[in-house]
């Protein structure tokens, strides 16, 4: 499961990634192996999305949350 | 001015860093470039406790030293290169108190580098409303680094962050963060032999960024290249240990330190304003009614100062006319230079006004919230998310829509917007549509509300962002883009704007613009200035005899007289003789010599144009009111057919070719002062004179 299906509202874990670049940009903004992420809201035309993570809020398109495999 | 010790400020975006620097420095601060490339340098000094002066330097925000835009960049080089002229003698980290996990990770790169580092703590008074307990001590302690807790928005702490700057240590005595030598062993060892560097992480630094730092010579970026595939060195895969490593560190550290309440706290101030601003429905509306707001407020703010300046700079030209002795020297300083001068800063109103506007949308972190809704949208067109406040802005003016262009990190995403923000009608067209709409368009009602001259300019509004639109999906196509897109960002907590932030913002902006585009708008001026008011051979002392006859002394009055004068010298002045030349050029448009006159005159600014129609049509009274210059333009025949000279088809086809031609002296210099490339405002200036002669011809063929 990535983390581009879940809905507002929802946790995950992040497990991995499946994108080498697009993960070492995530992890410098704090989405990490074990870091729990949720979404906070999806943009009103569906993408991108907002989720909260290491106490802040991200924002990355669905394209780039997909790329973030969770437990 | 000379300082004692340089100080370099550090942090990730939104962390209140300029807050503390403008704290810092107060006024005196200065704008300059990194050699080289197009980040501007903020420096400013700031006196000590005990007497020294520091200068400050404001590196751009950042996340990590490594780079993801040209600003973040500078970040690493400035701290690194210890042969620069920039180099700090100590580093100011900013920390954000309430998300230290992610800012540490920055604090730990700078650390490694072994600079003298401070960190600030900032924002402590949120933090502690927060509930977040941080051992402050224990904190600095096990970091090796005074920490200084402040609040740069209540001008907390300062004076202590000072006294720490001054009685800094000289080397850096900072803890190790993580065993930078065990992420690539041999290579780090080689590099720093070859190279004679004694810290291991400066060398990790330069296995990643030697292809793009400056202070390397080739043959010390080739001999990294070849270690690099000599010990198969995977930069990414390399930067991902190293960023594992640092956050085991930072979540250890903070395990010992700081108290963050476990319990689940209501929901955030923040996130309810979010369910409203980034609604599916209100969101959008919002927008828009901040946007109608932005633009009526740059429109009705600006018109007043606006007239005051070119009413201060006309009384200037009169009267310096008057106290001066005639003669081409001074008419080339008062009506060339000061002409000039007074076209630059007739726009400070619009550029200051324009630029509170996105000071305080991005300080209230509303600016990434609609970056956030219209990402979407704007990505189908090859545009961003935070493309929209640029193109916005141009209906007001392009020149401060292009500078606020560097929020846009993507190089294509912003290299698109600049071509295309100055398609957008902004307000110095308005006056050439009035005058032509006014000249062709009936004033009646149709369908009982709509006004067809109203129509008519609301038409050449849409029309404008239609044509910005497709010309930006045309560049999509036809740019190839240097680095992948992404859009990683950061939705800052809803705050506050710092005001004197605003009003910083407003005057560095003002100040940038008169310094930087003001140099070729007045060089512009001048040029255009002498074309039209000189003249081939003796033409123009046969004009001033020819009026001197009594027939015409007798017959006119001294004023009547003095129009006709200029206006035949307008005639055959140079611009006079350019637009008989170009007359060939542009008669299938419908445009004759006068107009040609006009397009040549108003090239450095569209505006002009209706001064210009003024003179050659000399115009009676007051030639500011467009009134009277409607009436005699639409009195004017064709010597030939005997029909006007303005009929619908030839109008239209003049709008339109306002609508694309870059007519803008100030918008091609701010372009090439933003792209630091004369490339980028030629290709501009090409494709809008092509599209600007294809939509005139169009226009002309299918209304004639």
């Amino acid at each position: 499961m990535t983390l581009s299906e879940l809905v507002p509202g929802e946790i995950g874990i992040v497990k991995e990634f499946t994108d080498l670049e697009m993960s070492v940009k995530l992890m410098e903004m704090g989405c990490l192996p074990g870091e729990p992420i949720t979404v906070s809201r999806i943009a009103p035309m569906g993408d991108p999305i907002a989720i909260n993570v290491s106490g802040y809020q991200l924002s990355l398109r669905k394209f780039e949350a997909s790329t973030i495999i969770l437990q | 001015m000379k300082a004692d010790i340089r100080v370099a400020l550090v942090g990730n975006p939104n962390t209140g860093k300029s807050t503390l620097f403008n704290t810092l420095t107060g006024l005196n601060q200065k704008i300059g470039n990194f050699p080289g490339v197009t980040v501007d340098k903020k420096t400013g000094y700031c006196s000590l406790p005990d007497g020294r002066t520091a200068e400050i330097i404001d590196l751009p925000g950042t996340y990590s030293l490594y780079p993801k835009s040209q600003d973040e960049s500078i970040v690493f080089s400035v701290l690194a290169d210890r042969s620069n002229a920039h180099t700090p003698d100590l580093v100011v980290v900013i920390i954000d108190a309430t998300n230290l996990k992610r800012n540490l990770l920055l604090y730990t790169q700078v650390a490694d580098l072994k600079i003298p580092v401070i960190i600030a703590l900032n924002m402590i008074d949120l933090s502690k409303k927060a509930g977040i307990t941080i051992d402050i001590d224990l904190f600095a302690k096990k970091l090796g680094v005074p920490v200084v807790p402040i609040s740069a928005r209540k001008v907390e702490g300062i004076d202590k962050l000072k006294q720490t700057i001054t009685f800094a240590n000289k080397i850096a005595l900072q803890e190790p963060s993580i065993d930078v030598e065990a992420i690539a062993p041999q290579l780090i060892a080689q590099i720093s032999e070859d190279l004679k560097l004694d810290n291991p992480y400066f060398a990790l630094q330069l296995a990643h960024q030697h292809e793009t730092v400056k202070f390397l010579t080739p043959a010390e970026s080739d001999r990294i290249e070849e270690l690099e595939h000599e010990f198969s060195f995977h930069s990414q895969k390399s930067q991902a240990t190293e960023t594992i490593a640092r956050y085991n560190f930072i979540n250890d550290l903070l395990y010992d330190t700081v108290k963050i309440p476990e319990t689940a706290q209501d929901e955030s101030i923040s996130n309810k304003i979010d369910k409203v601003l980034t609604h599916k429905i209100f969101g959008f509306v919002i927008f828009l009614g901040i946007l109608l707001f932005m633009f009526q407020s740059i429109f009705s703010w600006s018109a007043y100062p606006m007239e005051k300046i070119g009413d201060l700079f006309a009384w200037t030209q009169n009267s310096l006319h008057q106290i001066l002795p005639a003669g081409p020297l001074v008419c080339l300083l008062v009506d060339g230079v000061i002409g000039g001068l007074s076209g630059v800063m007739v726009f400070i109103p619009q550029i200051a006004i324009l630029f509170a506007f996105i000071s305080i949308l991005e300080d209230t972190g509303y600016m990434s919230r609609v970056t956030f809704m219209m990402d979407k949208l704007m990505r189908k067109v090859g545009l961003n998310g935070k493309s929209v406040v640029p193109l916005i802005g141009g209906f007001a003016c392009a020149v401060p829509s292009i500078m606020s262009t560097r929020t846009i990190e993507n190089w294509k995403d912003r290299m698109i917007t600049i071509m295309v923000t100055p398609l957008v009608t902004c307000s110095a067209r308005l006056p050439i549509y009035v005058l032509l709409i006014g000249l062709v368009v009936p004033n009646r009602n149709v369908w009982w509300v709509f006004n067809l001259q109203g129509l008519a300019l609301t038409g050449m509004y849409i029309f404008s962002l239609i044509s910005a639109i497709i010309v930006a999906f045309a560049f999509k196509l036809i740019l190839k883009g240097r680095e992948r897109g992404y859009f990683i960002m950061e939705l800052p907590v809803y705050r506050m704007p710092r005001w004197n932030n605003v009003a910083f913002s407003m005057y560095d902006r003002s100040k940038a613009f008169v310094l930087q585009a003001g140099k070729v708008i007045i060089a512009v001026s001048v040029i255009l200035w002498v074309l039209a008011s000189y003249g081939p051979g003796d033409r123009f002392a046969r004009i001033e005899q020819k009026y001197q006859q009594p027939e015409y002394t007798k017959q006119l009055k001294p004023d009547e007289l003095t129009k006709a004068i200029n206006s035949e010298k307008l005639e055959n002045s140079y611009a006079g003789v350019l637009g008989h030349v170009i007359e060939p050029v542009i008669k299938p448009l419908g445009f004759d010599w006068k107009i040609g006159i006009a397009l040549i005159t108003s090239f450095a600014a569209r505006e002009v144009f209706v001064g210009t129609m003024a003179t050659i049509y000399s115009v009676d009274g007051n030639a500011d009111k467009i009134e009277s210059v409607q009436k005699k333009m639409g009195s004017a025949k064709n010597p030939e057919t005997g029909k006007p000279v303005f009929s619908l088809a030839v109008a239209f086809s003049l709008m339109m070719f306002y609508a694309f031609a870059m007519q803008c002296a100030s918008t091609v210099a701010v372009v090439y002062r933003e792209t630091k490339n004369w490339r980028w405002p030629a290709i501009q200036f090409a494709y809008m004179t092509v599209l600007a002669y294809a939509a005139s011809l169009l226009a002309y063929n299918l209304l004639k």
